[in-house]
Order: structure tokens, then C-alpha cells, then sequence
């Protein structure tokens, strides 16, 4: 491999590894928020305690994570001069201007209201601190809204002109760039995948405490709600994703191929192949577990209707089979539990069980951190199935990167590494801690904290996550 | 109409960093003093009085480098390159100064560890900040549309005295800020602190000033050709001026009046920095006109721009406004 190859691939190696560990924390924070809006809301209006109660327990968890959002957002806008200078140059006209917007009409709104979401429910009165929730809460939404335009037009870039030092320029309407065709079903998909992801983590997180007997009313509540959004939102998420199958069909079918596994053309109706063992190399799938003609019945609604294969596409332009045959199937498996967990939870409602089926609560646990993997899996399919474009069909990754030297980028790579795991394992482990202790009654808010431990009151009288005074109920339930 | 965009967004650019250097300043500066407070109360008051506004004065760092990149986005794509090992350096740094907030409260534990990273963790981020200052100063060696330097290049004496001058320069901030926020024994040791610091910041400024002008051609005429002379020569008598009063406020114990004066000597140091760069994104080498992103990028952006910024400022006036008077013993009840 040469030294310009070698570069090329420890930076795309970096990217990925940073903005893996970064897409973590927005996919639990944009969900997190409007679960914290909510409570807050349900607090105000009905004036029950338990509403407040959850807001303190998941508002503590939510800092860690925003934080940990924060730092690792940070490096990820400068990665793109220091790593992908060339990309910056050419696309900066066009992809500066939206994440500038990002910026100015989330991060800002996001950051300027967190200290008093945090801090401020005894400094401004609850309808303020309402309103900053709210903030939060809306940032975080329009941060999706427009990364996914960027990333949306880097895989189907409309609007644009190309200027005589090469650059992409705005060429028509913003609204043409901003609005690009696979956008739509991009920000439903993300945003849904979100919701969803925080709905398996809060349940999760019911499911532990129930299954260790601390049937409280907090636990129940959150229990309940997490159910009901999985109930709701999966079969939605399989229809968007769908949608989104079909809208990359028509604008990036190299990728569909790449996830489907079909490097044959199947002139008459093609099979969907549900396992095997890609192989980039003799382009072929080896030991394929078959259903014939159900692709062409997915993809086209038409079980008879042709389908192209990867043979078609020149070599260098195909993206990597062997990954994104996987990450697809990881992804839409992890989807499929997630539907039958919520289907599950519907028919112990129905049968008054749902505080009491410990199989149930078994698998809502297990499920706790599939989210994020089928997020992550998601994000690899959609990336890497771009492959080998940066902007698709129009800039290649191998003339975005910058003109660096391999061992400055393994250098830099061995440090995010390092970092990030010293870093964030440890945050990871304060909010399973947090998680472990169940909400209760007179839970605390994060300001409590530095109070506590600045030994002004008396350690015991804010017990963390002490055993809850009241009786179990747990028998009762039964 | 005959609004030149590329100079507004000049302006807009340097007054994200402005803001970014004032507001992250003192948060930084805080990190950089942090060992010196007494481990318990003095040092939970220290983290308090920045903890609820910390992460909006951050957010100036990402729109000063997203706007670079929109308005300028050619200056964005060399310099960041040029600059690669520091930019690194401070990202990795601000990773362990922001995590650290929430972190140190949850582990009492490892406290000890996370109030370590917090502190060293602004002490390299603000150091790479200087070093990168200086290393623009210098001038960056551009081939067609890229950088053309080599790894080190930003390694010079003169970018390690712009790092350690901007370290001072920082724990002045903070200690300031904290003389304002505090009171007590920690407002005691913050004013003790600034106390050596600013005649340590005197010094780190004035050296960097004089070498400034012998760094290049440029630069000397600049300063000490008409127009420049007539900013080259009340420039220092300001300095002092504004230092000496620092010196008396710091005497006199009054509490807000420090943390305004540091400022004073910020901006006219940013002032200085502007007139020395005018009107080059990279000195001596690109101008902002060559680095700049077509009318229809601008365009679109100030639109935004002019609505959102006072919208910004507003609300974060709002939220100082919320968490003004003294972080006092009991922390935010």
C-alpha cells in the first residue's frame, strides 16, 4: 500500500471511529430530551410527584450524555479541515453555510439553555424552567434536521453548480440543497431511530428494576411509557425504513445492491438472500440462504421485476459488499425484535401483566442497548454504501482527504482511541451506576450534587439510590 | 448597495473568536488555577461558578471553525492541516475539561483524577489555542490550494511564547471571573493569584508584541508606517493605563471591576492582533477576498446571521443573568 493509500485509510479510519463513538450520544440525547419535555410537561399538568421524580432521575443521566455529545461534537467540526481539508475546500460553499445554520439555530439554543434546565428550577419559576426544557428539547430536533441535510446532500447533491476552481457552488435554490431527495426519509428514519433507541434504554432500565422487585410507581410509569413507544414507533420505523430502501433504490442503487448481496443481475425477479458470506474478491456470496423472488417483491412490489447487480457498476465504483450486507441485516434483525418486543408488551398490557411477566422484562433488558447498534449499523450502511464517493458520483473519497502523512494520522488515531475509551468508558460506567439505583421519591436533580459533595449537608441526608422506604409491592402485583 | 460580504463576514468571524476567547477565557483560566484551590469547598465553588455556563461559552469554538468554513472555506481547508497536531491537542484537551463537570461529582472516588483532567486538560487546550495563534502569526506555507508545510512547522519559540503568553493571559480571566463570583477565602486566593498574574500577562503580551513586527516585513510597516503608527503608539499607553487600574482594583477589593479591566487588555490585545492581520485570513499569504466562499454562500448565511446572533446574545445574556451574584456556599438553591 503506499504512503498516500495508507493516509487515506487512517483517515477514514479516524472519521469513522469518531463520529461512531459521537453518533452515540445525540441518539440518546434528541430522544432523552423530548422524554425529559414530556415528564416535565405531565409534572405541570397533572402536579403528580412521580413525573418530577422521573424528570430529576433521567435529567442526571442526561447531563453525562450531553456532555459526553458535546466534547465528542466538537472534534468532529474540525475534523473535517483537519483530515478532509480537500473536501472542505470543494464542498465548504455548500455544506459550511448548513452546519453554520446548525449551529446558530441549535447548538446555541441547546447550550444557552442546559445551565438553566440544570441548574435553574429554583432560580426562574417553572414555567420558565418549562420553557428551557423545551429549548433543549427543540435544539436537539433542529441539530438532526440539519447534519441529515448535509449528509443527505453529500449522498444525493441537487441544487448545486460547480465554479472554475473547482468548488461546489449553491446553483439554484437553498431550498433545492436543503430539501435533497433522500433527506426526508433520512430525518424521519434518524429521528424515529432515536426516539426509539431512547424508548429501549429508558425500558430497559424499568425492566431491570422490576425484575429486581422494586415495583414502584416511578419504575411502572417509565416502564409503561417505554412499552408504549416501542408498541408505537417500530412498526412505523419499519415502514419509513422502507421508504427509504425504495428512495435509495432510485437514487443510489449501487448501495441497495451492496445491501442485498446481489452482484448477478436477475432479469426476472431477483431472490432476497437472508444469510451468506459476501465475497468483495470473486463477487459472489458464498453459502446464500435464498427466498426466490422476494427482493424483487420489496423492492419493486412486483415479484417478477428485474434487478441489476453489482457486475453492472464498474469495480471502482462499487462500495464494499462484504460490510454493508451485514451492517443491513443487523440493523433491519434488531429492528424486527424491537416490533416483536413492542407487540409482546402490547399482549401483556392486555393481559394486566406487564409489571408482572419477568420473561418480558428479561428481553426488554436484553434489548436496552440494541439501539445504538442498529444505529450504528444503520449509519455504516448508509456510509459506507456511499463508498467510494464522498459526494456521490460527483467527488471521490481518495481526492477529498487532505495532503497528510500516514504517521500523523495514526498518531492522531492512537489518541482518539486512547481517549476516548479512558473517557467514555468511565462516563459509560457513572451512567449505569445512575441507572442502577431506581428512581424514587424526592429524587434529586443535578444541582443537588455538588451541594452533597461539597460537605455542606450532611452526606446521609440525600441518600443516592438508597432502598426505597416504601413496602415492595411486588407481591401485590402479582 | 455597496456592502462588501466578505469584509462583514470577516468581522463576523472575529467576533465568534472574540466572544469564544472572552467567554471560554475565564472557563479555561479557571482550569488552569484549579490546582491551586484547596481540594472541597474552595474547589466545588470554583467549578460552580462556571458549570451552568461553560458549554454555551464552548459553542463560539464551533461557530468560529463552522463559519470559517462557510464564509471562508479555503482558509478553513489550509489552515486546519497547517495546524493539525495543535488542533488535535486542544480537541483532546477540551474533551477532558468538559466531561470533567459532570464526571467529578458522580465519582468521589476518582475525583482526584477528574479534577486533574479538568486542569491539565485547559491548561493544553489553552496552550495549543496560543500555539496556534502564533503559528498563524508566523505565516503558513500554501502551494496552490493546500498546505505545503510539514508537520512541525508550527514549532517555533515564538509559537510556544504565544501558547504560554495565552495560559497567563487566561488565568487572569478566571481568577477575575472568580474574585466577581466568589467571596471568602477562595476570593481571597483568586485575588492573590491575580496579583502575580498580571504583571506576568504584562510581560508575555509586551514580549509578543515586540516580536510580532520582526516576524515579518509585512508586519513592521504595518505597525510603524501611517495609518499604523497612530494605533502603534497609544496602543501600549492604553495597556497601561487599563494595568494600572486592574492593579488598583485588585488592591482595593472591588469585586466586578477586575474581570471588566482583563477584558479591557483582551480586546485591545485582539485589537493589536486585528491591525497586524488586516486584511489576510493567512498573513502574508491569502487574503480574505482569495479565501472567501461565493455571494450566494454569504448571502444565505448572513440572513441567518443577523437574525440569530442578537437572538443568541440575548438569551445568553439571559442565562447569565439567571446565575448572576455570588456561586456563595450553597451552590445553585
Amino acid at each position: 500500500m503506499s504512503d498516500a493509500e495508507t493516509a487515506l485509510l487512517l483517515a477514514r479510519l479516524q472519521f469513522a471511529f469518531t463520529i461512531s463513538f459521537h453518533f452515540i450520544f445525540p441518539a440518546f440525547s434528541i430522544g432523552l430530551a423530548s422524554f425529559l419535555a414530556v415528564l416535565e410537561a405531565l409534572w405541570l399538568k397533572t402536579g403528580r410527584e412521580i413525573y418530577l421524580n422521573l424528570f430529576r432521575y433521567w435529567l442526571k443521566i442526561f447531563a453525562m450524555a450531553f456532555a459526553m455529545g458535546v466534547v465528542s461534537g466538537i472534534v468532529m467540526s474540525y475534523q473535517f479541515g483537519t483530515n478532509w481539508s480537500v473536501f472542505s475546500d470543494k464542498a465548504g460553499p455548500i455544506i459550511g453555510p448548513l452546519m453554520a445554520y446548525e449551529v446558530l439555530t441549535a447548538f446555541f439554543l441547546e447550550a444557552g439553555f442546559l445551565g438553566v434546565m440544570m441548574f435553574g428550577m429554583n432560580k426562574v419559576g417553572k414555567g420558565l424552567h418549562f420553557g428551557a426544557t423545551l429549548m433543549v428539547a427543540i435544539g436537539t430536533f433542529i441539530s438532526a434536521f440539519w447534519i441529515l441535510s448535509v449528509n443527505s446532500w453529500m449522498q444525493t447533491p441537487t441544487g448545486w453548480a460547480m465554479n472554475d476552481q473547482g468548488q461546489f457552488v449553491p446553483g439554484g435554490s437553498w431550498i433545492d440543497i436543503i430539501f435533497n431527495p433522500s433527506f426526508p426519509y433520512r430525518l424521519v428514519h434518524t429521528v424515529i431511530a432515536a426516539y426509539l433507541t431512547t424508548a429501549l434504554v429508558v425500558g430497559a432500565v424499568g425492566a431491570w428494576h422490576l425484575l429486581r422487585g422494586r415495583d414502584l410507581p416511578e419504575v411502572r410509569t417509565m416502564f409503561s411509557m417505554a412499552m408504549w413507544m416501542a408498541a408505537l414507533v417500530a412498526p412505523v420505523q419499519i415502514f419509513v425504513g422502507d421508504l427509504h430502501g425504495l428512495n435509495t433504490l432510485e437514487h443510489q442503487p449501487a448501495k441497495v445492491m451492496a445491501m442485498e448481496g446481489h452482484f448477478e443481475s436477475h432479469p426476472d425477479g431477483a431472490p432476497l438472500i437472508l444469510f451468506g458470506l459476501p465475497d468483495d474478491e470473486r463477487e459472489t456470496v458464498h453459502a446464500a440462504v435464498q427466498i426466490p423472488k422476494l427482493s424483487s417483491l420489496i423492492l419493486k412490489h412486483d415479484l417478477n421485476a428485474p434487478l441489476d447487480g453489482l457486475k453492472t457498476v464498474p469495480k471502482a465504483d462499487r462500495p464494499s459488499v462484504e460490510i454493508v450486507f451485514w451492517s443491513f441485516r443487523v440493523m433491519v434483525g434488531l429492528g424486527f425484535l424491537m416490533f416483536a418486543l413492542g407487540l409482546w408488551s402490547l399482549v401483556a398490557r392486555a393481559m394486566k401483566r406487564l409489571y408482572s411477566w419477568p420473561l418480558l422484562h428479561r428481553f426488554a433488558l436484553v434489548m436496552g442497548p440494541s439501539g445504538f447498534v442498529a444505529v450504528i449499523a444503520g449509519w455504516i450502511t448508509t456510509e459506507v454504501g456511499r463508498q467510494p464517493w464522498v459526494v456521490y458520483n460527483l467527488l471521490r473519497t481518495a481526492d477529498a482527504v487532505s495532503p497528510i502523512a500516514a504517521p500523523g494520522v495514526s498518531g492522531s488515531l492512537l489518541a482518539f482511541v486512547i481517549v476516548y475509551f479512558t473517557v467514555f468508558a468511565a462516563g459509560t460506567v457513572y451512567i449505569l451506576k445512575l441507572m442502577h439505583h431506581a428512581p424514587h421519591p424526592g429524587e434529586t436533580g443535578p444541582a443537588e450534587a455538588p451541594i452533597r459533595t461539597a460537605g455542606i449537608t450532611p452526606s446521609a441526608a440525600v441518600p443516592h439510590g438508597e432502598p426505597d422506604p416504601r413496602p415492595d409491592r411486588s407481591e401485590e402485583a402479582k | 448597495m455597496n456592502i462588501d460580504l466578505t469584509v462583514v463576514w470577516a468581522f463576523v468571524i472575529a467576533f465568534a473568536v472574540a466572544a469564544y476567547v472572552v467567554m471560554d477565557g475565564f472557563d479555561l483560566g479557571i482550569g488552569i488555577l484549579f490546582k491551586g484551590f484547596k481540594v472541597g469547598r474552595e474547589r466545588d465553588q470554583a467549578m460552580n461558578a462556571i458549570a451552568p455556563l461553560w458549554d454555551g461559552n464552548e459553542t463560539w469554538l464551533v461557530m468560529g471553525g463552522g463559519g470559517l468554513m462557510a464564509a471562508f472555506p479555503l482558509a478553513y481547508s489550509i489552515i486546519l492541516p497547517a495546524l493539525y497536531v495543535p488542533i488535535i491537542v486542544m480537541l483532546l484537551g477540551l474533551v477532558f475539561r468538559g466531561v470533567a463537570f459532570e464526571f467529578r461529582w458522580r465519582d468521589p472516588g476518582h475525583r482526584v483524577w477528574w479534577d486533574a483532567g479538568f486542569s491539565v486538560g485547559s491548561l493544553v487546550a489553552t496552550f495549543a489555542q496560543g500555539v496556534t495563534l502564533g503559528a498563524l502569526l508566523q505565516g503558513i506555507a500554501i502551494e496552490g490550494r493546500h498546505y505545503a508545510g510539514g508537520w512541525w512547522d508550527w514549532l517555533t519559540p515564538f509559537s510556544l511564547l504565544t501558547g504560554a503568553s495565552l495560559c497567563v493571559g487566561y488565568a487572569l480571566l478566571g481568577a477575575t471571573w472568580l474574585i466577581w463570583k466568589t467571596e471568602g477565602e477562595i476570593q481571597r486566593d483568586a485575588t492573590r493569584f491575580a496579583r502575580w498574574l498580571l504583571p506576568a500577562m504584562l510581560a508575555a503580551f509586551g514580549l509578543v508584541s515586540l516580536a510580532t513586527p520582526f516576524l515579518e516585513e509585512k508586519y513592521h510597516t504595518r505597525w510603524f508606517d501611517v495609518p499604523g503608527l497612530y494605533v502603534a503608539i497609544p496602543m501600549p499607553l492604553l495597556v497601561l493605563v487599563t494595568a494600572f487600574f486592574l492593579w488598583r482594583s485588585l488592591r482595593r477589593g472591588v469585586d466586578y471591576v477586575p474581570f471588566l479591566l482583563t477584558l479591557t487588555l483582551f480586546l485591545l490585545a485582539m485589537a493589536g492582533l486585528a491591525v497586524s492581520m488586516w486584511p489576510d485570513v493567512i498573513p502574508g499569504r491569502l487574503s480574505i477576498w482569495q479565501a472567501a466562499a461565493p455571494e450566494s454562500s454569504q448571502i444565505f448565511m448572513l440572513v441567518g446571521a443577523a437574525v440569530l446572533i442578537p437572538l443568541i446574545l440575548g438569551y445568553t445574556a439571559w442565562s447569565y443573568w439567571v446565575f448572576r451574584g455570588k456561586v456563595g456556599e450553597e451552590g445553585y438553591h
